[in-house]
């Protein structure tokens, strides 16, 4: 038994170091490659994030391409920025639904940007040559700390400094990663001197958090702030009086090989959706199930931009 | 340096090592998940694995139904019980329960089915009552097998434990969500060499368990 045993071991071991010199993560390769104009119409790449809610507005990008006479490769659900930001630089992405704020943040760890605007202004530098943001969208879509509509009646809050009438120790559901983030505990602490303790609640604010929330195994919830979930379950969230949270508007990062017109195109889309117009399309994704393509197809039509 | 050295410095780093979030506090919680989920898979399975292999009744079902718990993705299950009892430890427990069940039943009716008919019909034979078959002749006959379907399901269940970090308890899954979600590989890894130290400690106990029991079996 004894040889089981160090065999056992010695498989591990060697499993571990097979592994342990690249990124785990990053190995995938996309099958797509950046230099692919063939015959007449150019070839885009539109990727996204693994979040739902990105795939539709990628969707609303690539139809709307699609119609303006331009061939579409899609490349959705690709992890999170640390994995799709490289593919962006590397030139196999063309398209990408961004957020201006937490890509600024990434982009730039001592950016100093507040607003909205200073936000934008910031971007281009960020990003380098070879990508560049088109105009942002109204619509944002950002962290939210969110609570009862019990506990807010309860105790009056209305902004995050008031959360420190519920006490002194407070627990936040949200997805692990807030505890190191800025906007997370430690600058909770340092804008808003609250203690907060993050519970891991693994579904980006999805129906476990609402769920952790409501039953009051936690003060709140950190809940993307255009998930439908929020006016459906008559959650309050709280005002960021001190901006610790950046405000993230729906921004295209593109390529060199967007041209203007294809620029325009994605214009108009960024143009016609504003927060609430992304709220109902995040809804219509998660109440009736629908698919990006069928979301995107209806909301574009319904705009004219298809027409 | 290499994620697998980073990874062990992590592990050794005294910062990393004590305090309610720290290694050896996670690393109990895990241990503890493994054996409640373990002991509570035991009470339902046992039983009911040994009526199956004593009557030879309901085999069919029994076999089709743990086959096919076998197959429930357990973070889906996760998932689906939390959103009804909400989170926190049941939600994840209840998951591990259900991984646990099919190893622990197959263990426990494999056992009892394995022994010799004829060792059966002479305790019969004797006039041995059908309680003091099963207790004195299958049970014990039986025994390495149900400690073997014990061993299987410990190593799964310690395996997944780490997936009741995903709705809130504790466990090394804690370190592997936010290693995961924070870029911080070394965490990651190191909470994933935490798992593989604890199911190598356990499968120790099982192995010396198994041995203690063939031997005294050998000398009866």
């Amino acid at each position: 038994m004894k040889t089981r045993f160090a065999a056992l071991v010695a498989a591990g071991v060697l499993a571990l170091s097979a592994c342990s010199s690249s990124n785990p993560l990053g190995s995938a390769s996309p099958a797509a490659s950046g230099s692919s104009s063939a015959a007449g119409s150019t070839t885009l790449v539109v990727g996204s994030q693994q979040y739902y809610s990105n795939e539709i507005i990628a969707e609303l990008y690539a139809q709307a391409l699609e119609h303006g006479g331009y061939t579409i490769t899609r490349q959705y659900q690709i992890g999170q920025r640390e994995v799709y930001l490289p593919e962006l630089q590397g030139g196999k992405i063309d398209v990408f639904p961004e957020y201006s704020g937490n890509l600024l943040q990434y982009l730039d760890k001592n950016a100093t940007a507040k607003t909205g605007d200073e936000v934008m202004a910031a971007l281009p530098a960020a990003l380098g040559s070879g990508l560049r943001p088109l105009t942002a969208s109204p619509a944002t879509d950002q962290d939210s700390y969110n609570v009862t509509k019990a506990n807010a009646d309860k105790y009056g809050l209305a902004s995050i400094a008031d959360l420190s009438k519920v006490g002194d120790s407070l627990k936040v559901c949200a997805n692990s990663e807030l505890a190191k983030r800025p906007y997370g505990p430690p600058g909770l602490k340092n804008d808003y001197g609250l203690n907060l303790e993050v519970i891991p609640v693994e579904d980006s604010g999805g129906p476990l958090t609402v769920k952790a929330l409501k039953d009051g195994k936690c003060d709140t919830a950190d809940i993307y702030s255009a998930d439908p979930s929020i006016a459906a379950n008559e959650l309050v969230t709280l005002t960021d009086p001190k901006a610790l949270i950046l405000p993230q508007n729906v921004v295209p990062v593109v390529s060199a090989k967007v041209d203007e017109k294809a620029a325009a195109v994605i214009d108009k889309v960024s143009a016609a959706l504003t927060t609430d117009e992304l709220v109902g399309l995040n809804a219509l994704s998660v109440n009736k199930q629908q698919s990006s393509s069928e979301i995107a197809k209806t909301w574009l039509t319904g705009k004219g931009l298809l027409g | 340096m290499n994620y697998f050295s980073q990874a062990i410095a992590w592990i050794a780093d005294p910062a990393n090592a004590s305090g309610p979030n720290g290694v050896w506090a996670r690393s109990w919680e895990h241990l503890w998940y493994t054996i409640l989920a373990v002991v509570l898979a035991s009470v339902i399975a046992i039983p009911l694995g040994y009526l199956v292999g004593h009557t030879g009744r309901g085999r069919g079902l029994v076999v089709a139904s743990s086959g096919a718990a076998r197959a429930l993705p357990t973070l889906g299950v996760v998932t689906l019980v939390g959103l009804v009892l909400g989170v926190g430890l049941i939600a994840p427990m209840v998951a591990l329960v259900l991984l646990a069940v099919p190893s622990v039943l197959a263990g426990a009716y494999a056992g009892i089915e394995a022994i010799d008919p004829r060792t059966v019909d002479a305790a019969r034979a004797m006039g041995m009552s059908e309680w003091q078959i099963l207790t004195r002749v299958e049970m014990p006959l039986g025994l390495p097998l149900l400690i073997g379907g014990l061993r299987s399901a410990t190593l799964q269940v310690v395996a997944t434990a780490t997936l009741a970090a995903y709705v809130g308890a504790g466990g090394l899954g804690r370190f592997l969500f936010l290693g995961l979600k924070t870029q911080d590989y070394p965490q990651m890894l190191a909470a994933a060499l935490l798992v593989v130290v604890l199911a190598l400690i356990l499968e120790g106990v099982f192995e010396i368990s198994e041995r203690v029991t063939a031997r005294r079996l050998h000398t009866h």
